[in-house]
């Protein structure tokens, strides 16, 4: 029973950084249909800004990671005006290895300019760990947990209760008619792109505290892992993205516990394709009929 | 018949061509091995992508996982060729990973096929990864370590002949009335639908036919590098295929060539860079997506017909 719920506490936590990414992933998909590959490697740089503030500028915690969110944010709203815009109108295939590009280029660019070794993210934080009964929790996983569900409440107010929330709602319905009641798509775009890169930042500064490691490469397994948490939960919808990612989290904390951990991947990409052969659209999403 | 005839004595006498070609120009020094090992990159790059722009920019279906074919096929193979190490055994090695391969397309195509669009993308990533994790874990593949000690057998001839054939089989395929349903499958599914055609049943056959050339390719590449590992093989490779079918024009198989030679040579220009190539590479990418978003060619194919035709009637223009 113990290591049941001990398992489940590293599970949630690790599912709450994929909760986090997938965030990102679904968001940008729902408004622009775009598979943001280079979502992964904006995390990577996440994780490298809080590496560089806490050493160079002795940033603590909170300090590098509202930093890096603030960051991520600016350099996600640029990448979409650099790379994707301009491909607006464009076959959505093009979009998506322009994407590839975008997570090729960042991916050796910091490998060029910071080489690819893996560095070690300094501790800011003295480790705890609490025992409550058998199952041991450490600060950083309390942490993580409790952030990443603060930060997803924020972004559900954000869409549910702000005017750029509507926007960004109606934009992912239909973008023509959304123009047409004069909202403007380039800046709910844009929004979008800054929010969904922030959680990616916040998630990169965690994860770094948490694994302790970072390297430029860092962004590409989880990135995928996120997307496929997106697509389990349903692609375009916030609360879907947030079960795909606890979900793909514990499946894969509870296959590393039963001795499978060769097989954890397998057993993810597994369940995608059952779910997806049984609920086509996610575990949350609703079936369109197509209509001729 | 008689008319075809001649296109095709065209396309035959290209190819003949071109191998002599090659062949002297290597006799005479000026493909050095580096440039050998290109070429036979290249030609082993647009067998798989021809097999993937069937698959995508013919029958409209977005596959992510061609790596898993091509795993299937070059561990296949190399299993066969290093206790028959001839090239009959050679040959029996891309028949029985292209069987293989086209056998697992068909068990995971049935299902998945159904998903349209980017849900498809991701289950056949899935089933990619999935195959590469199966690899990375049975006994008979040598689990993470991979296969090495495979004998050279895919020679540049050899490659130069499958590129041929591959090429044929899916060009006659799209330009027969099978490829036209295939086709019809991806302008309007429903309008296909509603003509009498059987949409999953060319799905699976489109991405059969694929699946089996990506093994194809996969043995090609096992026999040549002498040494596959289960890490060859993952979702980095799949998108690499993708790139040249994109990049080329989705539905172009000139379009394949070109981009599958141009990405070819550039690699080979970029290798002096050392850390820097990649970023040159991604770079290039971006910039050739952003200013021609439907690749190099669009759908334009080169077609020998069209060309005789023009100069047919430029004569006949002449004559009047």
């Amino acid at each position: 029973m113990d290591t049941i719920l001990q398992q489940l506490v590293n599970g949630l936590s690790l599912g709450s950084i994929y909760a986090l990414l997938a965030l990102g992933y679904t968001m940008v998909y729902g408004i622009i249909k775009l598979i943001n590959f280079a979502h992964g490697d904006i995390y990577m740089v996440g994780a490298f800004w809080g590496y560089y503030v806490i050493n160079q500028l002795h940033f603590n915690f909170w300090l590098a990671l509202i930093s890096a969110m603030i960051f991520c944010g600016l350099f996600g709203v640029l990448v979409e005006w650099l790379a994707y815009r301009p491909l607006r109108n464009s076959p959505r295939i093009a979009a998506l290895i322009t994407a590839i590009g975008v997570s090729f280029l960042l991916e050796n660019g910091m490998a060029y300019l910071f080489t690819s070794n893996v560095r070690s993210f300094p501790q800011v934080m003295h480790v705890v760990r609490y025992h409550l009964g058998g199952v041991s929790i450490s600060n950083i996983q309390l942490l993580i947990l409790v952030v990443s569900i603060v930060l997803m409440v924020l972004l559900q107010l954000i869409v549910r209760k702000t005017k750029m929330g509507k926007a960004m709602r109606a934009v992912s319905v239909d973008p023509e008619a959304a123009q047409l009641i004069g909202i403007n798509i380039d800046h709910t775009i844009s929004f979008t792109f800054a929010l969904g890169s922030a959680l990616a930042g916040a998630a990169g500064v965690m994860i770094g505290l948490y694994y302790n490691s970072i390297d430029p490469l860092m962004g590409m397994t989880p990135g995928i892992k996120a997307f496929v948490a997106a697509v389990l939960g349903g692609i375009g919808l916030i609360p879907g993205a947030a079960i795909g990612g606890f979900v793909i989290g514990l499946l894969e904390t509870i296959m590393q516990a039963l001795g499978f951990s060769a097989f954890k991947d397998a057993a993810v990409y597994a369940v995608l394709i059952i779910i997806l052969l049984i609920k086509p659209a996610g575990i949350l999403g609703k079936k369109i009929k197509e209509k001729v | 018949m008689k008319k075809n005839l001649k296109y095709n004595l065209t396309w035959l006498v290209l190819m003949v061509v071109g191998f002599v070609l090659i062949n002297v120009l290597e006799f005479g020094g000026i493909i050095d091995a580096l440039g050998e090992q290109t070429l036979v990159t290249i030609g082993i790059n647009i067998i798989l992508a021809t097999g993937l722009n069937l698959i995508i920019g013919f029958s409209g279906q977005f596959s992510l996982g061609h790596a898993g074919f091509m795993a299937i096929g070059a561990y296949v193979c190399a299993l066969i060729t290093t206790s028959i190490a001839t090239p009959m055994g050679m040959v029996i090695g891309m028949i029985a990973g292209a069987a293989v391969s086209a056998l697992v397309a068909l068990i995971v195509g049935i299902p998945t096929l159904r998903l349209d669009g980017d849900y498809l993308a991701i289950a056949t990533m899935g089933v990619a990864e999935i195959i590469r994790i199966i690899l990375n874990n049975l006994k008979i593949t040598n689990g993470p370590a991979g296969l090495y000690n495979i004998p050279l057998l895919a020679t540049w001839p050899v490659v130069y002949i499958m590129v041929c054939l591959t090429t044929l089989l899916i060009v006659n395929l799209i330009h027969s009335r099978d490829g036209r349903a295939i086709m019809s499958v991806r302008e309007n599914e429903i309008a296909s639908e509603s003509m009498g055609v059987n949409t999953t049943k060319w799905k699976v056959i489109a991405f059969v036919v694929g699946a089996a050339t990506a093994a194809i390719g996969g043995a090609l590449h096992a026999n040549y590098i002498q040494t596959i590992a289960p890490t060859d093989f993952g979702i980095m490779n799949s998108i690499n295929i993708l790139i040249i079918v994109v990049l080329g024009g989705i539905g172009s198989i000139t379009g394949t060539f070109v981009a599958a030679a141009v990405l070819g040579v550039l690699d080979l220009v970029l290798q002096n860079f050392g850390t820097l190539r990649m970023v040159i590479y991604s770079l290039a990418l971006i910039l050739l997506m952003v200013f021609k978003p439907s690749g190099l060619l669009g759908t334009r194919e080169l077609s020998i017909r069209k060309i005789f035709n023009k100069f047919g009637h430029s004569k006949q223009k002449g004559d009047a």
